[in-house]
C-alpha cells in the first residue's frame, strides 16, 4: 500500500514553498530534487506542511467505555485532526495499570492503523493513589510506556509522588501529573470566582491546582527527576512553571486548546458541554496561558480529548461528566488563538504540537524535522480555510464539543503516517484494518 | 416573562408588577370564598426533586386558589435521582400537557436546563435550585418588606413603589443560600441596600462582585440601624469536618451571629425580623427573637401564597403587554391594566 507522493508547492513549517517527495514511508527528497516520477501529486499551493501532530493527552475510552469512543474511532478522529501519534490515557476499565492492558490498547491502535497509539500507564494501581502500579513492567512491555499518569485523579500523597518520580528514572519515564488537590476540590463543579458565586456551583479554586504544581516541581528538583504537568489552566500555574524553569527544574507543561479559548463565563447557561476538568477559568487566566505558550513556559498543547456519551451530558450540570472532545479542533483553535494573533509561527506550532510532545513521550520517529531520510509523518494544513464545527460530522464517536457551531480557521488537508495517507483531500482514507506502511 | 428562573432576570418594573399583582391577590384572600377562576383548565405541576413541604404546599395552594389543576410529582427517594431522569420526567410532563412546571431541585441550574433544553414547552418556575436561586422567596420577602417599610408602614397604598432607601441585613450561611443570592439581586433591583453578615468561611469567594456590602460583625451591622434583619438557616452539620468545618461549634456561631433578645433591642422601632424557615431555634435565632412582635416570619408564609399566585397568574394568564412591560411611559398603563383586569375578574 505504499504510495509515492509528491507534495507540490508546500510551505514546510510555514517557510518557503518547496516540493517534498515521500516514498516507502520516508521523505526522500526536498526541493529541486523532488521529482514527480511515478508519484501521486498533491497540490500544496498555499498549504503549510507540519510534522505529524503528537497528542500527549487523549482519552480513547477503550477498554471499558466503548459507548463513548473506541481506539478505532478515536484514532480516526486523531488522523482527521492531523495527528500521527496519540497518548492514550490510563483511566480505562480495566485501568491501564498492567503490562497486559497497555499492550492490549497498543495492539488495538496498531491494528486500527490510523496513528501510533502510545498508552499511558497508571501511576498507581486502579488510579487509587495508594500504591505504585508495576511501572517497569509497562515500560518493558511491547507498548514501551514512557508516560505515566493517574489523569483524572491527582497523585496527591507526597511520598507516593516522590517515589513515582524517582522510580521512572530507571527507564527514562516521566510522571504526568493531574494537579488537583482533592480536599480543596470536593464536590467542585466549576472555577471558583465571581461566576461560581453567582451560579451557586461549588467552586474549584485555582490554588487547588497551583499548590500541587508548586509541591511537585520542588519534589522533582529534590530527586532530580523530570515532571510533566497536565493541562495547566491558571495564571498562577504559569507563574510557578516559569519560576521552576528559571531554577533549572526539568519540568514541562501542557495547555489544552479549550483553556486557550474559553472562559468560565460560558457556564452561565449551565450547558454541560462546558463542564471540564480542570474547569474553564477567567479571561485573565486565558491570557496567561497564551502568554506562557508564547514565551515557551508552556511546552506543548495537548487536547485532553474526552469523549462522553449523550446521556452523560444531556442533563443538569451537577450530574454531567467532566470533559470535552478536542482532537479535530485542536489545530484550528491553536491557529485562531496563537497563529492568527501573531503569537506563534507555524514552526512554533510544529514545536508545541509535534516535536516537544514526541520528545516528552519519547516517541520514536515522531515529531521529527521535515528532512530527507526522516519518517514521513506529516500533516498538510490549509490555513486559509474556515469551517464551522459540526460535532455530528466529526470522526469521534461522541458529540460533546464545546466548539459546536463555532467557525474556526484552518483545515487538515492531508495526514501521512509513515508515508501512507490517512487523510487526503480533507477526507479520511479508509484502508483495510491492520495495513501499515 | 416566559419563565421565572432567577431573581436577577427581573427588571425593576417587572418585580414591582409582581408585587402589585400579589397585593391584589392578597386582597382576595381575606374573603370567605378565596378561590378565583383565573387558571381554570390549566395544569400546574409541582416537580420536587428535594423535600420541601412548605414550599410545595405554598405553590399548591396558590395554584388551587387560581383554580388550576395541580399535580404533585415528588421525585425524591424514587429510582429517579440523576440527569436523564430530569429529561425523561420533563418529557413525560410535557406529554401530559403541563402549562407550568414548578421545580425544586438539589442541582444548581436544573430549572435553567429544564427551561432551555427543549424538554418542555410549559413555563418553568424555579422553586429553589441547589445553592443558586429561590426567586419566589425573594419576591415574597420583598412583598413583606414593602408592606412594612413603604407607604407609612402599610397604612398607605404602596402600589407601584419599590424599596428605595431601605437597608436590609441578611445574616448567616450566605455561601450555601439560594435565598441570599435571590434577595441580593432582587433587593438591589428594587433600590434597597443589602449588607450580608456572616463568618468569612460562609461568604463565597467572588461575592465582592455582588451588589451588597459584606460584614463579618453582626453587632456592628445592627448598630447601623437596618430596617430589616433577615436570618438564614444554618445547618448544624456545616460545623463538622465532613460538613466542611465552616465554624468551630454551634455555640460559637450563636454567640457571634445569632439573633437574640439583646441584639433585637438594638434595632430601630420600625425594623422587622425575617426568616425564610424552617428555623433552627437557638442556633441562628432565639425564641425571643422569633416570637417577638417584630418578627414577620408567619406573615412571610402567608405572603408566599399571594406572591406565587401572582407569579403563576403573570406567567400563564396575563397578556404580552402586561408580562413584558415596554420601556418608557407605557409601563404604568400596563400595570394599571392588570389591576383593572384583576378587579374585574375577581370582583
Amino acid at each position: 500500500m505504499s504510495t509515492t507522493y509528491l507534495l507540490r508547492g508546500v510551505a514546510p513549517q510555514g517557510g518557503d514553498r518547496t516540493d517534498v517527495r515521500v516514498e516507502d514511508g520516508v521523505v526522500v527528497a526536498v526541493g529541486a530534487d523532488a521529482s514527480a516520477d511515478g508519484a501521486t501529486v498533491v497540490d500544496g499551493d498555499g498549504l503549510v506542511l507540519l510534522p505529524g501532530l503528537v497528542d500527549l493527552h487523549t482519552h480513547l475510552r477503550e477498554p471499558g467505555r466503548e459507548d463513548a469512543e473506541t481506539v478505532a474511532s478515536g484514532t480516526r478522529a486523531a488522523a482527521a485532526g492531523g495527528f500521527t501519534a496519540v497518548h492514550a490515557m490510563a483511566n480505562t476499565s480495566p485501568t491501564q495499570d498492567t503490562a497486559g492492558v497497555v499492550e492490549q490498547v497498543w495492539r488495538l491502535g496498531r491494528d486500527a492503523g490510523w496513528v501510533d497509539v502510545r498508552p499511558v500507564g497508571a501511576v498507581t494501581v486502579g488510579l487509587a493513589g495508594e500504591r505504585l502500579a508495576e511501572l517497569q513492567a509497562m515500560a518493558r512491555s511491547a507498548a514501551a510506556v514512557r508516560v505515566f499518569s493517574d489523569d483524572g485523579k491527582c497523585v496527591h500523597d507526597p511520598v507516593l509522588m516522590r517515589r513515582a518520580l524517582e522510580y521512572v528514572k530507571a527507564f527514562d519515564g516521566v510522571i504526568a501529573q493531574h494537579a488537583q488537590e482533592p480536599r480543596l476540590t470536593e464536590g467542585a463543579q466549576m472555577h471558583e470566582g465571581v461566576v461560581s458565586a453567582e451560579l451557586g456551583l461549588a467552586g474549584w479554586p485555582a490554588v487547588a491546582e497551583e499548590a500541587i504544581i508548586a509541591r511537585d516541581v520542588l519534589l522533582a528538583e529534590h530527586v532530580g527527576s523530570r515532571l510533566h504537568v497536565c493541562h495547566l489552566s491558571t495564571a498562577g500555574s504559569v507563574e510557578i512553571i516559569r519560576w521552576a524553569k528559571a531554577r533549572g527544574i526539568a519540568v514541562t507543561a501542557e495547555v489544552t486548546p479549550h483553556h486557550l479559548l474559553l472562559t468560565d463565563d460560558l457556564v452561565r447557561g449551565y450547558d454541560p458541554r462546558y463542564k471540564v476538568n480542570p474547569p474553564l477559568r477567567t479571561a485573565e487566566d486565558v491570557e496567561a496561558v497564551r502568554a506562557g505558550l508564547e514565551d515557551g513556559t508552556i511546552d506543548v498543547v495537548a487536547t485532553d480529548h474526552a469523549p462522553h456519551t449523550r446521556e452523560d451530558k444531556d442533563c443538569e450540570w451537577a450530574a454531567a461528566a467532566f470533559g470535552m472532545t478536542g482532537l479535530e479542533t485542536a489545530l484550528p483553535v491553536v491557529q485562531a488563538t496563537m497563529v492568527d494573533t501573531g503569537r506563534l509561527t507555524w514552526a512554533d506550532v510544529a514545536r508545541v504540537l509535534s516535536a516537544t510532545p514526541a520528545r516528552i513521550g519519547r516517541v520514536p520517529g515522531q515529531g521529527r524535522p521535515i528532512a530527507v531520510g526522516e519518517p514521513a509523518n506529516l500533516t498538510l494544513v490549509d490555513p486559509a480555510a474556515r469551517r464551522t464545527v459540526v460535532p455530528e460530522r466529526q470522526a469521534t464517536a461522541s458529540v460533546n464539543s464545546p466548539f459546536a457551531g463555532t467557525e474556526l480557521p484552518g483545515a487538515v488537508v492531508a495526514t501521512f503516517l509513515r508515508g501512507r495517507a490517512t487523510v487526503l483531500d480533507g477526507a479520511l482514507v479508509d484502508a483495510p484494518a491492520g495495513v501499515r506502511a | 416573562m416566559r419563565h421565572l428562573l432567577s431573581a436577577g432576570d427581573l427588571t425593576r418594573d417587572e418585580a414591582v408588577l409582581v408585587l402589585d399583582t400579589a397585593a391584589q391577590m392578597a386582597a382576595t384572600q381575606g374573603r370567605e370564598i378565596k378561590k378565583l377562576p383565573t387558571l381554570r383548565g390549566r395544569t400546574v405541576v409541582n416537580l420536587f426533586f428535594e423535600d420541601s413541604t412548605r414550599t410545595r404546599i405554598s405553590f399548591e395552594t396558590a395554584a388551587k386558589r387560581l383554580s388550576a389543576d395541580v399535580i404533585n410529582f415528588s421525585a425524591k427517594g424514587s429510582s429517579v435521582s440523576k440527569g436523564e431522569s430530569l429529561k425523561d420526567t420533563a418529557l413525560t410532563l410535557q406529554a401530559m400537557g403541563a402549562d407550568a412546571v414548578v421545580v425544586r431541585h438539589p442541582a444548581s441550574g436544573a430549572p435553567h436546563t429544564l427551561a432551555h433544553a427543549g424538554w418542555t414547552h410549559g413555563a418553568v418556575v424555579n422553586a429553589g435550585d441547589g445553592t443558586h436561586q429561590h426567586p419566589t422567596q425573594a419576591l415574597l420577602d420583598a412583598f413583606t418588606l414593602r408592606r412594612h417599610l413603604v407607604g407609612d408602614g402599610g397604612r398607605a397604598d404602596a402600589t407601584g413603589r419599590d424599596l428605595a432607601g431601605a437597608h436590609v441585613a441578611i445574616v448567616g450561611d450566605v455561601l450555601h443560600s439560594r435565598v441570599a443570592r435571590s434577595n441580593v439581586q432582587l433587593l438591589h433591583t428594587l433600590g434597597a441596600r443589602v449588607t450580608l453578615v456572616a463568618p468569612p468561611t460562609l461568604v463565597p469567594v467572588g461575592a465582592h462582585a455582588w451588589t451588597a456590602d459584606v460584614s463579618y460583625d453582626l453587632d456592628e451591622t445592627l448598630a447601623t440601624g437596618p430596617d430589616a434583619v433577615m436570618m438564614l438557616r444554618v445547618q448544624r452539620e456545616r460545623m463538622s469536618s465532613a460538613g466542611g468545618g465552616f465554624f468551630p461549634s454551634p455555640l460559637e456561631y450563636t454567640r457571634a451571629y445569632g439573633l437574640d433578645g439583646r441584639r433585637l433591642a438594638v434595632l430601630p422601632d420600625h425594623a422587622v425580623v425575617m426568616h425564610p424557615g424552617p428555623m433552627n431555634r437557638g442556633l441562628e435565632i432565639s425564641a425571643d427573637a422569633a416570637d417577638s412582635p417584630r418578627a414577620v416570619i408567619v406573615e412571610q408564609v402567608a405572603n408566599g401564597v399571594a406572591v406565587r399566585m401572582a407569579v403563576l397568574y403573570l406567567l400563564l394568564a396575563a397578556g404580552e403587554p402586561r408580562t413584558a412591560p415596554a420601556a418608557g411611559s407605557g409601563r404604568d398603563e400596563a400595570r394599571t391594566g392588570v389591576r383593572t383586569d384583576e378587579t374585574r375578574v375577581h370582583a
